[in-house]
């Protein structure tokens, strides 16, 4: 047996491409089933909140501004290196008491997913965006436009699919993103940050706090500089008080359930029509 | 530039100042060229079942660089036999988010390999090492990931309609893009769960078999993409394989003709790529500056070996004489020479006969009296060049305005109105791709929706996208590649009942 004393690693925030503690300095305990200590992970403030969505703001309009292609390429990234820390993100599951089989399958199943919405990048306008018969002679051309800042509130048991599956298809389309998850998912909530620092993503495109539910959602939901919110994994008790709150900007609200499919995809942009003369 | 357009010697000399530069080689250590190459069929390379073999040549210097196995029908019988099995035992029943990850693997890997692909490329095709390594690899490999992602999301390609595969797709593709046009024609007969045979131009078979090399270290099943490499004659065998349920073929109008005729009796789904004539319409109010660029890129791109080459200058009476001027500047410092060297602009002509070709068109054009004004710098003592070209003082029937060329040779006309551009653009049996160049909005859209094209690019020319479906009208060939319709080529659909 080694004496060796083996570093452990502080769970932080992922903010803006940086890993700060909490401004409020609090963290949460986890603790494996049996009741030892794991470590004590960030839990995000309301002040973390407003930093985490004006980092997003500052990064979605020159993310939407890359091609289809290089996100795609991007996202494709993602599901390398995620492929690389596929132990490490299962042994984290395994950690809080997810079965081993499980925890390797819901990986998997966040690497696939990744690499599905890679192939969506590049797919999205031909499949939503038209040209229009309008009855004159112009060009009237509908395309995709992201919806530009969304709030995903991620299932505590979702493990890492269950971040990744509402983050990828929300970033494919060009948004930025504030993800929220806690409980058996903070610690791979927290890696994730390192998966996504080092795939060429850039600086807040992908903001991740762990933290409450209920009491992050409401300030996101609150926010008048959040487009949208994603409600898949909102404790079923807040969720309509959530999407009362939205009233206030008319933020779309939606609950995509990390289904990989063209309506998930849809979920997260919109549409803007041009008109252009055709006739001289 | 304050030389006046008459001044020509001043303008000569200011050129070639501009133009002198020191050789920037690039080195070709990075590939290891073996003496001989064979055929690529169920995973194994092996020599043709009669031994035969052919000999590829370096356009740049006319010499011999390897041997090459020329696949007979014995052969192309055997490729069909590996691709069925592959298809019914492997590939066609392989779900569709498995079978893009080779494809994506493949993108990668030739990512990863790009800078050997594109000295290989320059090395057998003769194409300047500039564009190979920031058009024709990029490109491939872009191909290669845009279809990866249709393989798991192919419910979605044609609305209303199921799409299955179709089996074993016939493959045949020219020498002008030799690695590029493989990639068009695999990466969506791979994602929809067809396999393939390939056989590749004889004059450039060097970078599809490095290829077939790739797939195999991206883990790609045996079978699913066999390489018999020979001539015409190969490819025909391969055209009329009762085997092939589909054939693609990209090259000239002429041999897209006769794979018509050998697929007729049986019915083989069809797409052919085939030559054209395309005509820049240069409009009074373009931005000049703009347009000349996009007029040299879209006749000296390539040496002129593009099927969509704006082989063709339409331009409005009254900037005629300022636009050929400018052209005519232009050329002069255009470096033709070494593809191997990253300051070459205008590389090799790809064979022998292709140059005796280009030759042919522009002499006949002098002799009927038409004025021939050519680059005058010196072009390389060995290798097959020819300088760049343009040719006025034409009325639209003379064959170097009807003919496909395929080389660095524009034919220039004028016009003074829409209409009349419209139908001297369409003057032609081809239609494959159209530029205007105009600052008006609305007359683009106009043009674009008279020009009988299937490429229509405004204010730019020779812009490729693997998400943007290509192809031609009329006898430049049928069927489209990239894009949502490019797959439907690839697939066979049946309605989604309710």
């Amino acid at each position: 047996m080694s004496d060796r004393v083996e570093v452990r690693k502080t769970y932080k925030l992922f903010i803006g491409g940086a890993f700060p503690r909490s401004e409020s300095a609090r963290t949460t305990a986890v603790t494996a089933p049996d009741g030892t200590l794991l470590a004590h992970v960030a839990t995000a403030s309301r002040k973390d909140v407003r930093d985490a969505v004006r980092a997003a703001r500052g990064a979605q309009e020159s993310w939407a501004g890359r091609t289809p292609y290089n996100r795609g390429q991007i996202l494709y990234r993602i599901a390398e290196v995620l492929e690389g820390r596929a132990a490490q993100l299962a042994g984290e599951l395994e950690a809080v008491g997810v079965p081993a089989a499980e925890a390797r399958a819901d990986v998997e199943a966040a690497v696939d997913g990744a690499v599905y919405w890679a192939g969506f990048a590049d797919k999205l306008e031909q499949l939503v965006g038209s040209v229009n018969p309008v009855a004159g002679p112009f060009l009237n051309l509908s395309s995709v436009v992201p919806m530009g800042v969304c709030a995903l509130a991620c299932p505590d048991t979702g493990g890492v699919r269950g971040v990744l599956g509402l983050v990828c298809p929300a970033i494919m389309a060009g948004n930025a993103v504030v993800a929220v998850a806690g409980g058996p998912a903070a610690l791979v909530t927290s890696t994730l940050g390192e998966v996504v620092a080092t795939s060429d993503v850039p600086g807040g495109v992908v903001n991740l706090l762990t933290g409450d539910h209920a009491q992050l959602l409401p300030w996101l939901a609150d926010h008048d500089d959040v487009d949208q919110i994603d409600l898949s994994g909102a404790p079923a008790g807040i969720a309509a008080d959530l999407r009362a709150r939205t009233a206030e900007n008319l933020k779309r609200a939606s609950a995509t359930h990390g289904a990989e499919d063209l309506r998930t995809a849809m979920a997260f942009c919109e549409i803007r029509t041009v008109w252009h003369p055709a006739s001289i | 530039m304050t030389t006046t357009p008459h001044d020509d010697t001043a303008t000569a000399n200011l050129a070639r100042t501009f133009a002198d530069y020191a050789p920037s080689i690039e080195g070709r250590d990075i590939v290891a060229i073996r003496p001989r190459y064979g055929l690529m069929i169920d995973g194994e390379e092996r020599d043709a079942r009669d031994g035969a073999v052919f000999s590829t040549i370096e356009p740049a210097n006319g010499e011999h660089i390897a041997e090459v196995a020329e696949g007979a029908a014995a052969d192309v019988d055997d490729a069909v036999a590996a691709a069925r099995r592959a298809y019914e035992t492997v590939w066609r029943d392989m779900p569709g988010r498995t079978r893009a990850k080779y494809l994506f693997r493949m993108a990668r890997l030739l990512q990863d390999r790009s800078r050997e692909f594109a000295v290989l490329e320059t090395i057998d095709g003769g194409k300047p090492i500039r564009e190979s390594r920031d058009v024709d690899v990029p490109l491939a490999a872009a191909h290669l990931f845009y279809h990866a992602g249709w393989a798991d999301k192919l419910e979605y390609a044609v609305p209303g309609m199921t799409g299955r595969p179709i089996g074993v797709v016939g493959q045949i593709t020219p020498w002008n893009f030799p690695l590029l046009m493989v990639a068009w024609k695999i990466a969506p007969a791979l994602a929809c769960g067809n396999t393939v045979v390939l056989k590749p131009a004889e004059t450039t078979p060097l970078t599809a078999l490095l290829l077939a090399e790739l797939a195999a270290e991206a883990g790609l099943p045996p079978g699913v993409l066999n390489v018999v490499t020979g001539a015409g004659a190969t490819g025909a065998a391969l055209a009329a394989h009762p085997g092939v349920d589909k054939v693609a073929f990209t090259g000239s109008t002429e041999v897209g003709k006769a794979i018509r005729r050998a697929t007729a009796e049986r019915g083989t789904r069809l797409t052919l790529e085939l030559g054209g004539k395309g005509a820049h319409v240069v409009f009074d109010d373009a931005a000049l500056d703009q347009a000349v660029e996009g007029i040299v890129d879209g006749i000296f791109f390539n040496q002129g070996h593009v099927c969509c080459a704006g082989s063709r200058l339409l331009v409005q009476e009254g900037i005629a004489d300022e636009l050929l001027d400018r052209l005519r500047r232009r050329i002069e410092l255009l470096r033709v020479g070494d593809p191997l060297d990253k300051n070459t602009d205008v590389g090799a002509i790809n064979s022998h006969a292709q140059l005796e070709r280009i030759r042919g068109f522009v002499d006949e054009a002098r002799d009927d009296g038409a004025q021939v004004h050519q680059s005058t710098r010196a072009l390389p003592g060995k290798g097959f060049y020819f300088p760049p070209t343009i040719v006025t003082g034409l009325g639209g029937s003379e064959a170097i305005c009807r003919e496909e060329v395929f080389g660095p040779v524009l034919a220039v006309q004028t016009f003074r109105t829409e209409a009349e551009a419209v139908a001297r653009a369409n003057a032609t049996r081809y239609g494959l791709s159209a530029g205007v160049w105009t600052e008006k909005g609305s007359r683009i859209l106009w043009m674009s929706q008279r020009l009988r094209a299937g490429v229509v690019w405004a204010n730019s020319f020779n812009r490729f996208d693997p998400a943007s479906p290509f192809g031609g009208l009329r006898e430049s060939g049928f069927g489209r590649e990239g894009g949502r319709q490019g797959l439907q080529e690839y697939l066979t659909l049946s309605p989604v009942t309710a």
